[in-house]
This record gives C-alpha cells, structure tokens and sequence, in this order.
C-alpha cells in the first residue's frame, strides 16, 4: 500500500502541497478530489516521479519512493494515467498498447494482455490500426486505460478521467474503473466530479490549496453539507 | 509469423537483386551515372541517421554536417597510403604519432563512426535537455565547433587545405553494401522496443515518461546512433569525392539532409530512402536548366547557372504545399502494400489503400 507522510512540493518558491498525508490501502479505491490548483496533479506526479518532492516521504509497500526515477517507479508496479490522456495521437492504438507495456518482455503475456484489454475495451479493437489522434475523446480515455493497464500496475493513478467526455461516457468509465478495482487493482483517483468519484470511493480526501481539508469514506463526504455546498453543487437546506 | 518470415526471404530477395544490379551497373555503366547513384545511397544513410533524431525521437537536431565531417576525416586521415602522406601534409607535417598508421576503408569507415557516436554522447549529455529550436540552435552550434576544432587542428587534419590522395571510392556494390547494412540495422532498431520508446518520446514526453520509458537514455541512444551513421556517411562521402575540406562540412551540408527527410516523411524509413534519390537525382536532372537553350534558334534568357535551384526550389515548395507530411509521412512502404497492389492493382483508385502491417 501506498503511504504519503507530510509532503512538500513546491514549483520555485510557491509550494502546491504544503505538508500532505495520504493512505491508499492495497485493493482499495481511494479518490482524491478538490478545484483547480489544490494540488491534485502535483500529488500524482510527485508519486510517479515527474516531479521531486521538497520534503516528506512516499511510500510504497515499505519501499521509499521520493528520490526514485519515474522508470524504477514504474517497475515497482505503480503507473499513472496522465491528465487531458496524453495518448500517443500519431501512433496506432495498438502501438499505444504496446508503448504501456514497454517495462514487460513476456511477448506471450503481453499478447494475452492485450486480447484481455480489447475484451474490455471492444471499440479500441474495431480501431486497432487508427491513429490514436481520431479517436473521440471517450475512445481516447479508454485507450489511455487500457495503456496503463498494459504494464500490469498494482496501483494505477488516474487524474481525472472524467475530464472533457459527456455524461453517459463519464459513467462507463467509472465502471470499467470499478470493475479494474475489482480485479484486484489499487486505484487513486483524482477527481472534479466530485459526485461520481464519491461514489466509487472506499475512502476519499477532500484536497484545498495544498492541504488535506477532509476525509471520510465516499459515502460520508457524499453526505456532508459542507461537500455538498462547495463541491456537489446542493445548496445548504 | 509466417507472414514475417515471408517478408524477410522478400527482403533477401530483394537485396540480392538489388546487388545484382549495383554488379551490372558497376561493370557496364558510366562513372559519371555510378557517381550520382553513389551519391543517392550515401545520402541515403545520411538521411536516414537524421530521420533517427529527427524524425522517430522528435528532437529536432540539425548537427548532421559534424558527425560527417568526423566519420570523413577518419576515412581522410587513415586511409591515405602512407607513402603519399608527404604531398598532402606539405605546409605543416602530420603529427609523427599517426603518420604511419594505415587503416583499411573499412576499418576508418567503423571507427569513424564510433568517434562520431562518442561525440555525440559527450554533447547530447548537456543538449538533450533542451527542446524544440533551443536544440536545433545547440546541435548546429555544436557542428560548426567540431568543423573549426577540424581547421584548425592542422597537424592531424592538414587544417583548411584538407586532405587529397584518399583513395577514391567509386563502386557502387561496396557502397551498396554499407547502405544495405546501415539500413537493415536502423530498421530493426526503429521497429523493436527502443523504435516504440523513440515515437513515444516524440509523440508525448510527459506520458512517455509515466510509462517507465527513461527520457535520457532514449535520446542520448537516438543521438548517438544517428551519429554513427552518419559518421559511416560521412567516410563514404569523403571517399567517394577522393578528397575531404572543411568547406565540405559547412552547415548547410544538413541542409540537404533535412530537405531529403522533410521530403521523404519524418519518420518513415522508406521515406528517407525515396527522398534521398529524389533530392539527389532531381538536382543532377535539373542541371539542363543552368546550360543555355535555343528553341528554335532563339536563345531562352533564363537559363543560366542558378536557374537550377530556383525550379527547385518552386518544385520543393509545391511539394510542400501539397504533401506537407512528405511523401510516405510517418508510413512505411511494406511488403503487404507492394504484395496488394501487385494482386489489385486498381484498389488504389476505387478505396483508401489497404490498412498495412
């Protein structure tokens, strides 16, 4: 499990998390949510290694992450679906799938993985030779899912999935990523559709300006005032 | 499987048509003709080196002419037989410790490109940080130090006389041979991991990045192969010319290289191949336009020397315009494509081509 003890980062000399302390438990998903400039892509990035932590410590399975390089993160089982997809858009979807399999060199489990992934996903198998770059956006987050699961993560991070698609697509993809959970994949999620990710969240985080505000598990937040006046958008009765 | 064991035999097949063909035009063909396709297939692996940086990693680097001019020096240095050393170094004596070191071509062809390749990890370390114009501006300035440290150096490199008596190198099957090879070894390297590493660094770094694939090795490995061929080039180019200069290595030498890529299709191998012959071919084809002509007795005023490279020019515009991803863009000619148009030869005119391997 992953383990985030008071971390600090900051780009120049403005900090985006001022001192941060996060628990995701194995098989579990955890979701983070909060506006925009809370923080909440720096604490993705800052775990993959993008970004170098100020101080504090992350922690993954008792193994010290901060100081590692993006590549040895990866290889520990940790991967993370960027922001916006950042899909490859003038490659093919199946090389996309294969790039997310890049750390693998099981030829054998790599195809079978990505039989599994176009079972899962069959408009991506109809698009198989498509650039990436034509897909629709929904295609699109589903291809950058289906590339990250390619590496066989243990915790797969997302930054919001749900950016940009229309409500019907936002729905699938909350169930393709509960249905990856319940496979046995650790998810963080993070997130401003505050009400889908509470939904799915075992526990969840409440991020504002660089600090944890809140946390409870999904239902809960579902159902504080507080959260539903700022975030879900229900006014206080 | 069976499909790519298929276009392997195809591929021997055709290479050794190929080679058959390079004999016959060897033996049977005029120097002046052996000489321009020489020079197609010395571009060629040029073009294809830049393709590596240029086209499949995205870092736009413009240090071509450099690494050619190391991977020529080799050749110039080292393959000069000995005894005629004296007549090329007349101003100012070669340094005593290599005077008499003599290489095969082969041998300064290899080594040549190594230095070439060392080179460029020495520079790509600092460089590769940069992005975009920023690296373009770093790798040019970079091939015109390696060119001044070359004219001055005089003792080893003969300075701004440069070095004649190479023994020069007009036959198409060796060179031939060397094109083959570099082909073959860039292609399998553009179509294993490290190929898919290359196009996800320029495709996204961020997400590349997130995927485990390690930005600095990726490029540095880019850089530094695209430098060994073009070193190899390089050798051959001052092979084939029997003489190396330091005017020969000017930065609008990469110039041509760029032209052949951009032509051909950023990242299309094939496309490197096609541009190559285009751009070399159609400057030699070109040349009626700098002769005088008369039709009919008058004499047309334009043609001149330097007519030449204003049709080219226009002819490069249009292409441009037109084809703005080049003639192959990021595809590939293979042999499912050749193999269907060869079975349906019409498919092309009624639908979109057939959607290849």
């Amino acid at each position: 499990m992953l383990k985030i003890r008071d971390l600090v980062v900051a780009y120049g000399g403005i900090e985006a998390l001022k001192g941060i302390s996060i628990d995701v438990p194995d098989g579990k998903i955890v979701t983070l949510i909060g506006a925009n400039g809370a923080g909440k892509s720096t604490l993705l990035r800052t775990i993959i290694g993008l970004v170098k932590a100020g101080s504090g410590s992350v922690e993954y399975n008792g193994d010290k992450l901060t100081g590692l390089n993006s590549q040895q993160i990866v290889s520990k089982g940790l991967t993370l679906v960027p922001e916006g997809r950042r899909v490859f858009p003038n490659l093919t979807v199946l090389e996309n799938l294969r790039i997310g399999a890049y750390m693998r060199n099981d030829e054998d489990g790599i195809q079978a993985d990505i039989r599994k992934i176009y079972d899962t996903f069959p408009r991506l198998e109809e698009r198989n030779w498509q650039m990436a770059g034509t897909l629709s956006g929904g295609e699109q987050q589903m291809l950058a899912l289906g590339r990250a699961l390619m590496c066989r993560p243990k915790l797969i991070m997302m930054d919001e999935p749900s950016l940009g698609l229309a409500p019907l697509v936002i729905r699938e993809i909350f169930n393709i990523i509960r249905s990856i959970n319940e496979s046995g994949t650790t998810v963080l999620l993070v997130e401003q559709n505050a009400n889908m990710a509470l939904k799915v969240a075992h526990h969840a985080y409440v991020l504002e300006t660089g600090r944890i505000k809140m946390e409870g598990s999904g239902k809960e937040l579902l159902e504080n005032e507080e959260i539903k006046e700022a975030y879900l958008g229900k006014k206080k009765k | 499987m069976n499909q790519n064991k298929r276009n392997i035999m195809l591929t021997l097949a055709a290479l050794v048509v190929l080679f058959g063909a390079a004999c016959f035009v060897q033996a049977e063909i005029d120097s002046y003709i052996r000489r321009i396709i020489n020079l197609c297939m010395i571009y060629a692996i040029i073009g294809l080196s830049m393709n590596i940086t240029n086209g499949f990693a995205g870092q736009f680097s413009l240090g071509q002419a450099g690494f050619m001019a190391i991977g020529a020096y080799m050749v110039g240095i080292f393959t000069v037989p000995v005894n005629l050393r004296g007549d090329v170094f007349y101003a100012t004596p070669m340094n005593p410790l290599l005077v008499n070191i003599y290489f095969p071509l082969w041998l300064a062809l290899i080594l040549g490109g190594l230095l070439a390749a060392v080179v460029a990890g020495l520079i790509g370390t600092p460089v590769l940080r940069l992005r975009g114009d920023y690296l373009a501006i770093a790798t040019l300035g970079f091939s015109e130090i390696i060119r001044i440290v070359i004219t001055n150096a005089a003792s080893v490199t003969n300075g701004a006389l440069g070095i004649k008596n190479i023994p020069p190198l007009n036959d198409v099957r060796y060179i031939f041979l060397v094109t083959a090879i570099s082909y073959i070894v860039i292609s399998l390297l553009l179509n294993s991991s490290y190929g898919r590493a290359f196009k996800a660094i320029r495709e996204d770094e961020i997400a590349a990045e997130a995927m485990g694939i390690s930005l600095f090795y990726h490029k540095n490995l880019a850089f530094m192969v695209s430098a060994f061929f073009a070193g190899i080039g390089g050798g051959l180019y001052g092979a084939l010319l029997g003489t190396v200069d330091p005017k020969n290595f000017l930065f609008t030498l990469t110039y041509n290289f760029l032209l052949i890529i951009v032509l051909g299709g950023m990242g299309s191998v094939t496309g490197s191949m096609f541009g190559a012959v285009l751009v070399t071919g159609g400057l030699e084809y070109l040349r009626l336009f700098d002769e005088p002509m008369e039709i009919m007795g008058v004499a047309i005023p334009l043609f001149r020397p330097g007519l030449r490279m204003v049709v080219f020019s226009i002819l490069l515009m249009i292409c441009v315009l037109f084809w703005r991803h080049g003639i192959m863009g990021t595809n590939e000619l293979t042999w499912e494509k050749i193999l269907h148009f060869v079975r349906h030869p019409l498919d092309g005119f009624r639908k979109k081509g057939v959607q290849g391997k």
